[in-house]
């Protein structure tokens, strides 16, 4: 069980999520998630001034797949249509600091037990990371939606953060699983068809052309700079095994290997810097990207959503064309066409919208975290020179 | 002369030389002329009362050589108890052979001719011409040189034994008078095989006559060496009293000379020579006064000698093609040591030259318990791959990788000063061409043999149980092993890290290059010249990954993969005291057997065949006593070597890891100049 308080990294989560916060009626905060196996229970604090909540101030508990679910249901909802809906956060993923204490204790034989402890302190580290960092994309997903004007007043969301029962979503089971499943590929397939419909709208081009070549190199940067932290982390690893081994040379009072035990303290030192050099760049740069990559996926969505809405209205336009050919159905089809022209213009207006104010967003996220990381960067690194200077001083001394 | 100028003081010379130059014919002793200008010399010194005098010439030489000297021998001990002035002079003709070897002959002429031009301005024009006609005389008058040392010795001996009054005047005249033909005859002897130019015995003959005590001498002699490279004219500028006297004292010199007898005058030429590196190392110990200091000087000195031989390896290169192709690099030795024939020394050596090196100074001094330092190991594959001559990265890291090894492997082998004595060491910094190491081939019968050695070795070591009487060989020797354990591990440890560094050095290039695609396809301006930004920043970054990578390697890994190896050594050296101990052990089991067999044959009543045993075993004894010695003499070079080698491990480890640590300090420099130049460009975003 692990049991966290978000306090003192309040302004580091926000990083990502652009203080969408500030002067809203609804505040949303995770101050505290429990982890029992493989479930997370987030505990969910609104402090609003809606009249729409019972309370000004209330908490209540809830776990991954309610998100899922609040997440569904706002797709669903005809009327976001025109909107970004907030991409839903990630499934905590704990696997891969589990197997890898799994295998440290597999392993624990072969190591000093000081190197062991060092081993599992550092995966302790990092299972706390990633549990942060689970947190912390819920919290955003949440924030997105009380700061935006439509959702905020969704009533599910409402629901979402008001009920203090458990929701108690039904999961989804398999038959839904694979529905979701076809329902995906069906949509990739409208996709290319529709692809062919041609474009009125010259900002809605360019903005797919972009979009689409822009998550594909987001999708690129964030898997290297995953592969790139990761490197970095079993570099920060191997300080531990050196100066472990450091130690145990300087434990032997061999007079030669005393001025190793200062070196050995000094790897200790090297490799947690290096290591927080590795989950700042994580999450301030891959997180960034990993985010973006998903909000640029669900702008797509959006994209997709009145590329279809556009065909629909172009296949309205044939059948009213066919129908008054034949003098047919005339009024039903002209109404559906009519429809189908206001809800394509509704969705390209919002839809415009939308996408103008992502940009701005996305521009500022980038900014922020840019600059975060880089001052993170220099920091550790002049931490690190203090570090080496003292120990080269040490050094040179005796 | 020697005994004036050992006073580097110009005032005590003035006295000895100005005082009793009237009577040199009134000397008791009055042998040859010679040899009374000598006792002339001492007993003015005596007579006089010259404190001075007495104190550099008698103390501080007692304090200087009684201790390396202390084990060299009876004959020598009761030298420098009793006749200190005579040890003066005698150690630097001692250090001479050694440092003349290779050019004895001119070192010898050198000095002496610069004096002797210096008198002929003076006028004195005979001891010129004597210079040239001395040196066909030496060879000449060689053996009789030595008969005439022998009788000497003997004088002398007698000498130290009259009464103690008589001695001070006495012993001190003959002491002079002995010391030429004593000693400097040893020096010819030195010297004769030099001009001869005989390729070896030169290099031998000192080597086998300091065997015995190669420590204690060579310090001694390395004491020499450094002052006898600066030019015996400093001597003479510096004492401005000193030079006149010694003008006077050749005119003097040459005026006798002439009227004696060449062989007197051969003898006195003898004196003189030799004398020449006398004044340097006496100035320079008779100036640095505390002589009692003399261990920690000859340390400070061995260090000191270690910045006058600065060996590099450079400009590897490919000779020839295909699978005959080798790489050869250039080996160039920048020394002020005199033992070498010029400061800079170039050669063109091989790989299989370097082994070589290796396999006749291992063959030569291992068995002594001497810590060889080990040459880098043939790498079979690496070498295929630069024969077929891919200019790729990896050859090329090969190559760089073992020049550097090369390098310290060389550096290694000169610091140690035994091994820089070798012959075959300096023949291999000299040496235009060496003759061509044909055993280092892994696949040829030589190597063969040496796997077969290598496998009994194995077998042999297992089976000897030693009971080992030095707790500190023991502990020891656990210590070096365990070392060798975590040694090992710490470079398995270290190559990893090297390997994830040079990992996160390619991941990063790759993000570099993704994160300059998507600054491309950014349409906000500030963002996309942010972003593309930032992939050069990380492209920088990952090339000072690969540097630092480069650095794990060559600063830590390898010195790792060095005391590896040396670890090696050092446990080879225990093994050869283990082994010498076993043929102890034998010899004594041996010696055992023929005593029983003796006994037998004693009960058995065999008259005839007592004798033979009787024989046998006196043969025995003699080399189980040898044994045992060899055992003791292994037993304190290992003791030594072992604690040389920790000093300089110790040394060597600091040395490298503050290189490394700053190396590391240089790339976080580099990082934060890179972030730091990137941190307005990410603020420009608006």
């Amino acid at each position: 069980m692990t049991s966290i308080s978000q306090d003192g990294d309040r302004d580091k989560l926000r990083s990502v999520s652009v203080d969408l916060n500030n002067d809203t009626p609804l505040l949303i905060d995770i101050p505290d998630a429990l982890c029992e196996r493989d479930k997370v229970k987030f505990t969910i604090h609104t402090k609003t001034t809606l009249n729409s909540f019972q309370k000004p101030d209330f908490s209540v508990s809830r776990q991954h797949e309610d998100f899922i679910w609040l997440h569904d249901t706002l797709v669903e909802t005809e009327d976001y249509a025109g909107l970004i809906i907030p991409p839903v956060p990630p499934k905590p993923d704990f696997e891969s600091p589990r197997e890898k204490m799994h295998k440290l204790g597999e392993g624990e034989a072969t190591m000093t037990k000081e190197e062991y402890t060092k081993m599992k302190q550092e995966l302790e580290a990092e299972y706390l990371a990633v549990f942060k960092k689970t947190v912390q994309v819920h919290e955003i997903f949440l924030q997105r939606l009380s700061s935006h004007p439509a959702f905020s007043k969704d009533r599910n969301f409402q629901i979402f953060l008001e009920y203090d029962q458990d929701l108690s979503v039904r999961r989804k089971n398999a038959k839904e699983m694979f529905g979701g499943f076809f329902k995906n590929m069906v949509k990739s397939a409208d996709e290319v068809l529709i692809s062919g419909v041609k474009e009125v709208d010259e900002f809605f081009e360019q903005e797919k052309t972009f979009l689409l070549d822009y998550f594909g190199k987001i999708k690129d940067a964030t898997a290297k700079a995953e592969k790139m932290t990761r490197s970095h982390k079993n570099l920060a690893d191997d300080y531990i095994h050196i100066s472990a081994t450091l130690t145990t040379i300087a434990a032997d009072d061999n007079e030669a290997f005393k001025s190793k035990a200062c070196i050995s303290n000094v790897c200790v030192c090297v490799q947690k810097l290096e290591a927080r050099v590795a989950s700042d760049q994580e999450l301030k740069l891959t997180e960034l990207f990993r985010y973006y990559m998903r909000d640029i996926q669900a702008a797509k969505d959006l994209l997709y959503r009145r590329a279809r809405a556009l065909a629909d209205y172009e296949n309205s336009n044939k059948a009213l064309d066919k129908a008054r050919l034949k003098s047919k159905d005339v009024g039903q089809a002209e109404e559906h066409q009519q429809q189908c022209l206001q809800k394509f213009d509704k969705l390209s207006e919002s839809g415009k919208k939308e996408l103008t104010s992502f940009k701005a967003r996305r521009v500022v996220a980038f900014r922020k975290n840019l600059i975060e990381m880089a001052e993170l960067e220099i920091k550790h690194a002049k931490s690190n020179m203090s570090l080496l200077h003292a120990c080269i001083e040490q050094l040179q001394s005796n | 002369m020697d005994p004036p100028l050992p006073v580097s003081t110009s005032e005590p010379d003035k006295d000895i030389f100005s005082g009793p130059r009237a009577e040199p014919l009134n000397n008791p002793l009055s042998e040859t002329a010679a040899e009374q200008l000598k006792a002339v010399s001492g007993a003015s010194s005596k007579a006089k009362g010259d404190v001075p005098v007495e104190e550099a010439g008698s103390e501080e030489p007692d304090d200087l050589f009684s201790d390396p000297l202390g084990e060299s021998g009876a004959e020598l001990e009761t030298h420098t108890s009793n006749a200190p002035l005579l040890d003066f002079s005698e150690e630097p003709p001692k250090s001479d052979p050694i440092k003349k070897a290779a050019s004895a002959d001119d070192y010898i002429k050198k000095p002496q001719k610069d004096i002797f031009e210096e008198s002929t301005e003076d006028g004195v024009k005979a001891a010129a011409a004597h210079v040239g006609s001395v040196a066909a005389e030496k060879k000449v008058l060689h053996t009789d040189l030595f008969g005439d040392g022998v009788d000497d010795d003997e004088d002398k001996d007698d000498l130290f034994k009259t009464p103690p009054g008589a001695m001070m005047k006495k012993p001190q005249a003959s002491l002079f008078r002995a010391e030429p033909d004593d000693i400097f005859p040893e020096a010819k002897t030195e010297a004769k095989p030099a001009t001869k130019a005989s390729a070896k015995q030169p290099n031998n003959a000192p080597t086998d006559l300091f065997t015995e005590e190669p420590f204690t001498v060579m310090p001694a002699a390395r004491a020499a060496v450094k002052p006898a490279a600066i030019p015996s004219a400093n001597t003479s500028s510096k004492t401005n009293g000193l030079h006149s006297d010694e003008e006077d004292l050749f005119a003097e010199a040459t005026v006798e000379l002439s009227l004696d007898s060449p062989r007197n005058d051969r003898r006195k030429r003898d004196a003189m020579k030799p004398s020449e590196p006398v004044p340097c190392p006496s100035t320079s110990t008779s100036s640095s006064k505390p002589q009692p200091k003399k261990l920690e000087e000859l340390e400070e000195e061995e260090k000191e000698d270690k910045f006058d031989l600065n060996i590099s390896v450079t400009n590897p290169e490919k000779v020839g093609d295909g699978m005959n192709a080798y790489m050869a690099y250039r080996v160039s030795t920048q020394t002020t040591l005199s033992m070498f024939r010029s400061k800079q020394l170039t050669v063109r050596r091989r790989f299989s030259d370097f082994l070589g090196l290796y396999e006749k100074l291992s063959e030569k001094h291992s068995p002594n318990g001497y810590i060889v330092p080990p040459a880098p190991e043939k790498s079979i594959l690496g070498m295929t791959k630069v024969k077929v001559g891919k200019e790729d990265l990896s050859s090329d890291e090969f190559v760089e990788r073992r020049r550097a090894a090369l390098e310290r492997y060389l550096q290694r082998v000169v610091s140690h000063p035994s091994l820089l004595q070798d012959p075959d060491v300096r023949e291999f910094l000299e040496k235009e061409e060496l003759p061509r190491a044909v055993s280092t081939q892994a696949l040829s019968g030589a190597g063969f043999l040496k796997m077969i050695n290598k496998a009994t070795d194995a077998v042999s070591k297992m089976t000897i149980k030693m009971n080992e009487s030095d707790v500190w060989f023991e502990e020891k020797l656990q210590e070096v092993e365990s070392e060798d354990q975590q040694l090992r591990k710490l470079h398995g440890m270290v190559e990893s890290l090297v390997n994830h560094r040079k990992e996160l050095s390619v991941n990063t290039a790759v993000f570099a290059k993704s994160v300059a695609m998507l600054g491309s396809s950014e349409d906000n301006t500030a963002l996309s010249r942010a972003l593309s930004q930032l992939a050069e920043v990380e492209d920088r970054i990952e090339q000072l990954h690969q540097d630092q990578a480069a650095n794990d390697f060559f600063i830590f890994a390898e010195l790792l993969a060095d005391y590896i190896r040396l670890l090696g050594a050092v446990r080879a050296c225990f093994d050869q005291r283990m082994k010498a101990w076993q043929r102890w052990q034998d010899g004594q089991n041996m010696l055992q057997k023929k005593r029983e067999a003796e006994a037998k044959l004693l009960w058995a009543n065999k008259p005839e065949k007592l004798q033979q045993a009787k024989d046998e075993i006196g043969e025995w004894e003699g080399r189980v006593s040898q044994y045992e010695r060899d055992f003791d003499r292994v037993s304190a070079t290992v003791r030594k070597e072992v604690m040389r080698f920790e000093k300089e491990k110790t040394r060597d480890f600091k040395k490298q890891i503050i290189k490394y640590l700053q190396s590391l300090l240089h790339s976080e420099q580099q990082l934060i100049k890179y972030w730091e130049a990137f941190l307005p460009e990410a603020k420009a975003i608006a």
